[in-house]
């Protein structure tokens, strides 16, 4: 085996042996520091670490491929509300009422078809004008988050819907239905990134996109169809969510690109594109969700998880770049 | 400092990179108030010989005299405090600062608490373009200046010391004839002082016309240095050439077929005009001219990475349009970049995933990419073109460049092209992988491919070509036949020495 595929492998293995230091840190500080008799590693405990991972978990996927492009989305938070009051208000317009429960699936595609017409907006933008997506997103994220507001003003938009509630708590073999939204959508975006054309262009436009251009790649539209993806899935991330909460907050799904982005960084993918990994990056996903319910067990409030996490992200970055170093030649700064 | 003692002096410099010797025994010295051209083909080792003149590469074995002084350079900036400095072919100045604040760059006057002392800056500024000559001031903002007067700012920039030696890189690149002037003036005016003056340059013209020596490079080689005085330019391109080019003029002869491209009165803006030329299968058309004669931009438009403004491309006799590398390559055009790092490979990827590149779409079975047409398509072109490589899943950025290129070129194969067009072959490959490429090339001609070949290089354009197009600024001076072609009057056309010839 190459030296690379060696390199390969330790840094897609990085981020589960980090979950696993940290599995086992919290249970043995659990032990000493726990406020409650559980242990950490209780199997519910576990089960539902992986629900509540969900709806940034989807989204990270994602903006795994628009990093591996070499882009961004920072519209993805303006995005997950707008879908979420699109679902929920839906349901109480008079012909969907009249529906009973056949609402139900229509409100969804209601709902996902706003992530991904609002994602198609964000990537028509990118093709047809250039401009960077950061610049684009960071408009959208401002424009599409001014919607939300002017829908309901600072009012909740509130909707319960039983049925909905007993399916989006069901648990299936165990899993609950939000977790299986989330291993489902690793699952195909994984076979999308490395099995088909779009998942090998994707490579190749974040790591050369001149060199892609030259290969009769067509730029534009494969970043509007990844666009128009990560729209459906913070869509369908909202769906998921909403589902059972029945309650959306205009200034929810605030800061969600920031987590999201920082799952995927985590997970080993590249800032400036070309290289990364759907698989890493739900281990990335668990792995701030675990050090958040981990510092909760053992007693730490919002502010200290968050400084924690912050910490973590920077130093492991370090050892990233460390790693990769690429002899005495890099350029100081 | 009597008029002998040289200002700078190199004796037996040698400079090794991993599998190439990029400079073999250099010595040469330069004296006050002297011009002394430096001269040589691409790759012949002249900028690595500046970079360790100026501390970026150490070298190997030999020594730098100032003054007579021997001297270790370490940096630039050190070399400037010595009173060696730079002024680079590309510029490097910072568009939004004003004149002032670039010239005085990372050495700004100050006050107490760090402060800027602008009144002096602007004084010492005001002196400098005095010397200089210029019609503009110490505050105008460098962006808004023509590139020749950018120029004069990187010369101002030189001048913040007291010289002893001044290096110029290719200087007259991008200058218009009255520009020149100009900038020769200067010269003059530094000579005046008794500063020491390298000049690089590829131009006879200007060469014969402002120095007092020459000083030829090969292969690395230090070649001689003429008086310019009592040479002429023939004597000068026979010491850069040398050999009677031991690379065997191209003779293999094969059976020609149709004309596959042929390109009519092709324009793009200003890069080149009125270009026509034809390329027949199994012929290799060489195009030889010198940096920013128009050639590569000729390849991409035929590519359709840029628009003509006016002239048609005829493949095998029918008028196409091509608006786009896709419309391109489903013609069966192929280019081979110029740029393989940056344009020609995805250097993070597996050299299979380069290799099938333009095609996995073609290569799938149901959904998905089909591993095992890839992976056979990778085989036959690595045996192919004998491509060393571990295998498969390999990097390709930790190839060496002579597989690059040919993991590039089998790129194109593999799609079965009518037409290639190769940039550069064999831009930053060792000597030995140069002859494979030139092989390949040849055999491929052979094999019923119509080729265009771009290349800086004058044994590579003899070696590998039918015939050669030479261009000089934009446009084709006269296409020569093998039988034709010399290197005198290749090297003349490509100058825009001669007038034009009979096509």
């Amino acid at each position: 085996m190459s030296t690379q595929n060696r390199k390969d492998i330790i840094k897609q293995g990085g981020i589960w042996a980090f979950i696993a230091v940290e599995l086992a840190f919290f249970s043995i500080a659990g032990n000493y520091l726990s406020v409650s008799e559980k242990a950490f590693m209780d199997f519910d405990n576990m089960l539902l670490l992986l629900k509540q991972s969900a709806p940034i978990g989807i989204i990270a996927l994602g903006m795994t491929i628009i990093m591996i492009n070499g882009n961004i989305d920072l519209s993805v938070g303006a995005i997950f509300a707008l879908s979420a009051i699109m679902l929920l208000d839906s349901m109480t317009w008079p012909f969907m009422q009249a529906l009973g429960d056949w609402a139900i699936p229509l409100a969804w595609g209601f709902a996902l078809l706003t992530g991904v017409v609002l994602g198609a907006i964000n990537g028509l933008i990118v093709w047809k004008t250039g401009v960077d997506a950061f610049i684009v997103t960071l408009g959208s994220m401002l424009g599409f988050r001014g919607l939300v507001f002017m829908y309901n003003g600072e009012q909740p938009t509130s909707h319960l819907n039983w049925t909905l509630v007993d399916f989006a708590e069901a648990q299936f073999l165990g899993l609950h239905t939000a977790t299986w939204f989330l291993l489902g959508t690793a699952l195909i975006l994984w076979i999308l990134m490395t099995r088909t054309v779009h998942g090998r262009n994707a490579h190749a436009i974040g790591n050369n996109r001149d060199a892609a251009v030259n290969a009769g790649i067509r730029v534009g539209p494969h970043f509007m169809w990844n666009f128009m993806l990560i729209g459906f899935l913070a869509a369908l991330s909202a769906v998921v969510f909403y589902s059972e909460s029945g309650s959306v907050n205009p200034n929810d799904g605030m800061l969600y690109e920031l987590w999201a982005i920082t799952a995927v960084v985590l997970g080993g993918t590249k800032l400036a594109g070309g290289y990364g990994s759907i698989i890493s990056t739900l281990g990335g996903v668990i792995a701030i969700q675990l050090l958040r319910k981990g510092l909760g067990h053992i007693g730490a409030d919002t502010q200290t998880v968050n400084l924690v996490i912050g910490l973590i992200l920077i130093a492991v970055l370090f050892l990233d770049r460390q790693l990769n170093r690429k002899g005495q030649e890099e350029l100081k700064i | 400092m009597t008029e002998q003692t040289p200002i700078l002096r190199l004796e037996g410099i040698v400079k090794t990179f991993p599998g190439v010797r990029a400079l073999d025994g250099v010595s040469f010295d330069v004296r006050p108030g002297e011009v002394h051209a430096l001269m040589g083909e691409n790759g012949a080792g002249k900028s690595t010989l500046m970079k360790v003149l100026g501390g970026i590469h150490a070298p190997n074995e030999g020594q730098i005299f100032i003054a007579e002084e021997p001297t270790i350079m370490t940096s630039p900036i050190q070399a400037k405090a010595k009173g060696v400095v730079f002024i680079h072919q590309e510029l490097s100045l910072a568009g939004e600062l004003s004149v002032a604040e670039n010239i005085f760059l990372g050495e700004l006057p100050r006050k107490s608490f760090g402060r800027v002392d602008w009144a002096k800056l602007y004084t010492d500024t005001d002196k400098i373009l005095k010397t200089l000559n210029v019609s503009f001031n110490a505050r105008t903002r460098v962006g808004d200046l023509s590139i020749a007067n950018q120029q004069m700012v990187e010369i101002g920039r030189a001048l913040t010391v007291d010289p002893r030696a001044v290096i110029f890189d290719e200087p007259t690149a991008s200058l218009t004839d009255a520009e020149k002037v100009v900038l020769f003036d200067v010269i003059a005016d530094l000579q005046a002082r008794g500063v020491g003056i390298i000049y690089i340059s590829h131009r006879m013209e200007e060469i014969f016309k402002i120095t007092d020596r020459i000083s030829v490079l090969r292969d690395g080689q230090y070649r001689g240095t003429l008086n310019t005085a009592e040479t002429n330019e023939d004597a000068v391109t026979q010491l850069m050439i040398g050999r009677s080019l031991d690379l065997s003029r191209n003779e293999s002869s094969h059976d020609m077929g149709d004309v596959a491209l042929e390109v009519r009165g092709l324009s793009c803006g200003s890069l080149f005009n009125d270009v026509s030329f034809a390329v027949r299968k199994g012929e290799v058309l060489g195009f030889y001219g010198l940096v920013g004669a128009g050639r590569t931009e000729i390849a991409e438009t035929i590519f359709g990475l840029r628009t003509p403004s006016a002239g048609q491309i005829l493949l095998n006799g029918q008028e196409v349009r091509i608006t786009s590398p896709i419309d391109a390559i489903r013609l069966g055009i192929s280019l081979v970049p110029e740029d393989r790092k940056d344009q020609g490979l995805v250097l993070g990827m597996n050299c299979r995933d380069n290799m099938t590149l333009p095609q996995i779409g073609d290569l799938t079975t149901g959904p998905f990419v089909s591993n095992g047409a890839e992976v056979a398509i990778f085989d036959q072109y690595r045996d192919k073109l004998d491509i060393r490589t571990p295998g498969w899943r390999q990097t390709v950025g930790n190839l060496s460049g002579g597989n690059q290129q040919k993991i590039v070129i089998g790129k194109w194969l593999s799609m079965r092209p009518e037409v290639l067009i190769v940039d550069e072959p064999t831009r930053g490959i060792d000597v030995g992988s140069k002859s494979e490429i030139h092989n390949l090339i040849r055999e491929l001609a052979a094999q019923g491919y119509a080729v265009i070949v771009i290349s800086s290089e004058m044994p590579e354009v003899l070696h590998v070509s039918d015939r050669i197009v030479a261009m000089f600024s934009g446009a084709v001076m006269r296409t020569f036949t093998a039988e034709e072609v010399t290197e005198d009057n290749l090297v003349q056309a490509i100058s825009g020495i001669t007038p034009q010839k009979v096509a």
